[in-house]
Parts: C-alpha cells; structure tokens; sequence
C-alpha cells in the first residue's frame, strides 16, 4: 500500500528518531539530538502528501498543521523556565489525545467498509481500543496535572470516599468496552471507551500529591507514546511504531529512574493516596521558636567563610533570584570562598529542571555538583545556604520512618556547621512536612522575598 | 511468519532500542529528555494527516482537530526542547574563554 521508497523513507527517519534520543542523553550532543528529531518528525509528516493516492483535504490539512504549529511555537516561545513541567504535560496531553481520535476515524473506516471488516484482525482492535483509552487516559491525566501545576486547582491530592471503588469501576469498565470493542467492532463502544479513558484519566491524577506530579506527567509521556506505537499498528505505519515504542520505552525507564531518586515507587505514588494514608502532611505553618537574622548577620557568616555549599530550590526560581544568587556567587568567589551549588536529582518541579533554572541564569555547568558527587563535602561546610528549598535537605527522609519523603535520598545539609535558609514563612515545602533542620540551633533563618532578601544579601557582602 | 508476529516483533525490539539509549542519561538532563521524547510523540502529527486525507463531514472536522493537537505537540515540543538546550551549550564557550 505505502510504496517502497516512501517505506524507506519512514525507516531512515525511524534511525533518526534514535539518534534523536541518544544525542538528548548526553549534555554536548543534546541540541544537535533535538534538531535531528525535529527534522525526521517533519520529514515524515510531509511523506504522505507525496504519496497517498487521494488526499482530498489537502488545504484543510494544511491549515490545521499551521494553526496546531504556530499554538505550538507560541507557547514554547512564551512559557517562563519555571511552568516547563506543566508545558510538557500539556503537550503531551493534547498528543495524546489527538493519538485517540486517530484511532477513533481509523475505527469508522473499519466501521464503515463493507467486508473490510472480516480481513480485520481481532490484533488490530486490540490495538484500536488500546489507543483510545490510553490516549483519553494521557489526555485527561495532563490537563489534571497541567491544572495542578499552573496553580488553577489544589496541588493537594483529592481523594474521596469510594474513590478506590469508582477507580476500579472505570478501569473494569474500559476492560469490558474493549472486549465488546473487539468482538464486534461497531463505533459506540469506541466513543463510549474514549469517555470512559477521560473519567479514568482523572481519577489516576486527582490522588495524586503536587510533589509527585512531575513523575507522573513522565509516566503519562510513556503512555502516549505507547498509544502512538499502537496506534502505528492500527494504521499499518512502522514508524509511528517505533517512535511510539521508543519513547514509551525510554519514558518508563526515565519514570523509573525519577521515582528512585525520589525515593519511591511508581505504585506508591499513584495508589498511596488511594489506600487511605495521605501523601501528604499537615501543610500548616508551626509556632515553633526559631532562630531568625537579617541580611547583615548572614552576609558576614557567608563572606568570612571557607567553604560554602548553595542549595538551590524551587522558590528560588518563582522569585526570579537566580541572576541575584549568581552574582552573589561570584562576589565571594572573589572573597576566596568556595563556592558550589548542590543540586538535588528532584530540585525544582522536575528531574533536572534545576538545572535549566540555573543554566537561564548562566551558573558556570562546573559549579553545579549532582548530591551523589557533594554530599560528602557537607559536613566540611562552614555554611549551606539553602534557598527557596526544603523537603530535599529535611532530615526526616531518614530519620521519620512514618514520613511521606521518609526514604527519599536527601542533600546531607544537616551535617554543616552552619546552615542558612532563606524563606518567605514558616510554611512547609511542597510535600506538606515540617522540617525539623529549620529547628535546629545551627540554622538561621532570613526571612522575606527571595529575590529582595537576595538583593540585600548581596549589597552586605559587598560592604564586608 | 504471520503479519502481527512481525509487528510483534519490531515493537519488542523497539523497547530495548529505547532502554538501551537514555540508559546512560545524567539527571541534569531528565528534563530536556523528557520533553525531547514528548515531542517525538508527536509524530502522531503523520498518522492524524493520513485518516483526514480522505475523511468528509463529522469525520473531516475530528480528524483536523487532532492535526491541530498533534501539530502542537509536535512543533512546540521540538521548539522548547531546542530553547531549554540554548541555555545548557550557550555558556560554553565563554566558559572557556574565562578560564583562557
């Protein structure tokens, strides 16, 4: 049906969508792996107009692509480095969704051509059903977590009684549509399946607590790029196959290695709320006595000290004070102070997302030590200045076996002489816990706006 | 060999693939990855432009709704994929022109 040349074709961009994914695991092909993608996805978008017999929508079809293209440019342009996590979980989401209502007009025309229907495969109304319901899965469970993440509902998991019981109820009820799907393959189980995914997609989500979302927006970008791989098998297209395996593959596998820097398992993240226990803690601000300076007191603990660890975190970021927090770096670089900044594999609201925060801000890549390669050197710290971070250096993770992060690998900023932090209140982080380092008689903390409060800091140091 | 045992095939084949070349991934770049494959996904772009080619009616409608969707996923993928990497190469080279 597909010539040979176009079959080709599909199977050089196939090796470039590899490619694409090996460049993007490695800091200096990164870029060039990106491009790579790019180019092969638009490569093969551009392979059926030159092949398919009839193509009767040609400048409807092209309208929807620059309409789809230009929405895309534009919120890839606009976002601010900060809402990445949410942008991606939208992107994905509407992937995933388009991936099911392809299935969706691929199940019609098997519907609609007299006869067809028996050449079909049962295999490929597996497939078709699979598409629909993950895809409306990805779909919904993205814009929950994209609303989670942009702050237009409660990051806070959403439970309900008999949430388990209408949870298992959808799941049973997807499984039961499909099997009509496939014994008789009509269209109102399909639609129904695909409303059925969305209400699914949902309640996947919604019991899930604002820390762990960015592991989910990662399991729900495996899911969609499964659903595209069946999808490919629906449509009797390889690369959609491959690509789509490829990236449900390297999705899980990226879940996977999320989750264990955070400590936990998938299944914990997903389910725990549902088995009663919430992931979450009071979330309450505490009365505690604490210990509390303004910038001139921490300005002379930082500029007459040997050895300084950063410890960068979400808030940090929100604020805008990396800029601020860079030329403080090098303000007492140039005291003699050494100075690194200790990145934690969660920091920010996803993997790595740190990282790209700091990078905006142009931090030298040498100055950034991943918490395997710096945790040691925390108890030969005479400060750790922790801003706008928190669940990632409480202690609890290892000593509060009944804590929600109680397991999470944590930054030893525990173990320095002298700890700083620097916070806008008394409220918890994002996993809703206390810290108790905030407690701790070597902890100071400086209170107010972290990019004002930075700004000040800075101007202290400076008078040293 | 049947058709699906075919297929079967390349997808199980397809999973090492895809194991096998982010195994070596540094967390620092988790996120671009992420959003890297996110945009390969979008590929779908393709298979929503083959089931509209010849759709007509409700059909036509539904099926540019997920060249739209699609589109987006795709394109912006890819652009901000590209704009998180600017910030990680940009530095470079003046980093070594400090240290020259």
């Amino acid at each position: 049906m597909i010539p040979v040349w176009a079959q080709l074709a599909y199977l050089i961009c196939a090796v470039a969508f590899i490619l694409a994914l090996k460049g993007l695991s490695g800091p200096r092909t990164a870029r060039t792996g990106n491009l790579i993608g790019a180019a092969a996805a638009v490569v093969a978008c551009a392979l059926p107009f030159f092949y398919m017999e009839r193509m009767d929508n040609v400048v409807w079809i092209l309208v929807a692509i620059a309409v789809g293209s230009v929405g895309g440019v534009f919120g890839a342009r606009r976002v601010q480095m900060t809402q990445m996590p949410q942008m991606v979980a939208l992107f994905n989401g509407v992937g995933g969704g388009a991936a099911a209502l392809v299935a969706l007009l691929e199940l019609q025309e098997i519907v609609d051509a007299p006869g067809r229907e028996a050449g079909i495969g049962w295999f490929v109304l597996v497939a078709t059903a699979f598409t629909v319901f993950v895809g409306s899965v990805s779909f919904a469970g993205s814009v929950v977590t994209f609303a989670k993440l942009q702050d237009l509902m409660t990051s806070r998991p959403v439970v309900f009684p008999g949430l388990a019981v209408v949870f298992g109820g959808a799941l049973a009820a997807g499984l039961v549509l499909s099997g009509m799907l496939v014994a008789d393959a009509a269209m109102w189980p399909g639609i129904v399946l695909a409303l059925v995914g969305v209400a699914f997609g949902l309640l996947l989500v919604l019991p899930v607590g604002g820390a762990d979302v960015p592991i989910v927006i990662s399991l729900l970008n495996a899911f969609t790029g499964l659903t595209v791989a069946a999808g490919g098998y629906v449509l009797s297209n390889t690369l959609l196959l491959v690509a789509g395996t490829l990236v449900g593959a390297s999705g899980t596998f990226l879940t996977l290695l999320m989750a264990k820097a955070m400590g936990r398992s998938v299944a914990n993240i997903l389910f725990g709320a549902l088995k009663g226990g919430s992931t979450l803690g009071a979330g309450e601000a505490s009365d505690r006595p604490v210990k509390s300076a303004g910038p001139a007191d921490a300005a002379i603990m930082l500029g007459y000290a040997d050895r300084v660890i950063i410890v960068p975190g979400y808030g940090l970021a929100v604020a805008q004070a990396q800029h601020t927090l860079r030329e403080l770096v090098d303000v007492l670089g140039e005291r003699g102070v050494e100075v690194d900044y200790a990145i934690h594999p969660v920091a920010g609201r996803m993997p790595g997302h740190m990282n790209v925060l700091l990078a905006e801000a142009q931090v030298p890549y040498e100055q950034l030590k991943e918490m395997d390669e710096i945790n040691d050197d925390f108890k030969d710290a005479d400060v750790v200045l922790v801003v706008g971070a928190n669940d990632v250096v409480n202690p609890a993770a290892k000593t509060t076996p009944g804590a929600p992060i109680y397991g999470m690998p944590i930054l030893n900023a525990d173990e320095a002489k002298q700890v700083v932090f620097m916070k806008r209140s008394m409220r918890p982080g994002f996993a809703g816990i206390e810290n108790e380092l905030l407690f701790d008689e070597r902890t100071t903390l400086l209170f107010g706006d972290a990019k004002e409060t930075m700004g000040k800091l800075l101007s202290a140091v400076k008078a040293l | 060999m049947s058709e699906p045992i075919i297929w079967l095939t390349i997808f199980v084949l397809s999973v090492f693939v895809g194991i096998e070349v982010i195994s070596k991934v540094s967390s620092t770049l988790h996120t671009p990855l992420m959003s890297g494959a996110n945009a390969i996904h979008g590929v779908i772009l393709l298979g929503a432009i083959i089931v509209t080619a010849h759709a007509h009616g409700f059909a036509l409608v539904v099926g540019l709704v997920a060249i739209v969707l699609a589109a987006v996923n795709m394109v912006g993928g890819f652009v901000v994929t590209d704009r998180m990497l600017q910030m990680f190469t940009r530095r470079k080279p003046a980093k070594k022109e400090a240290a020259a």
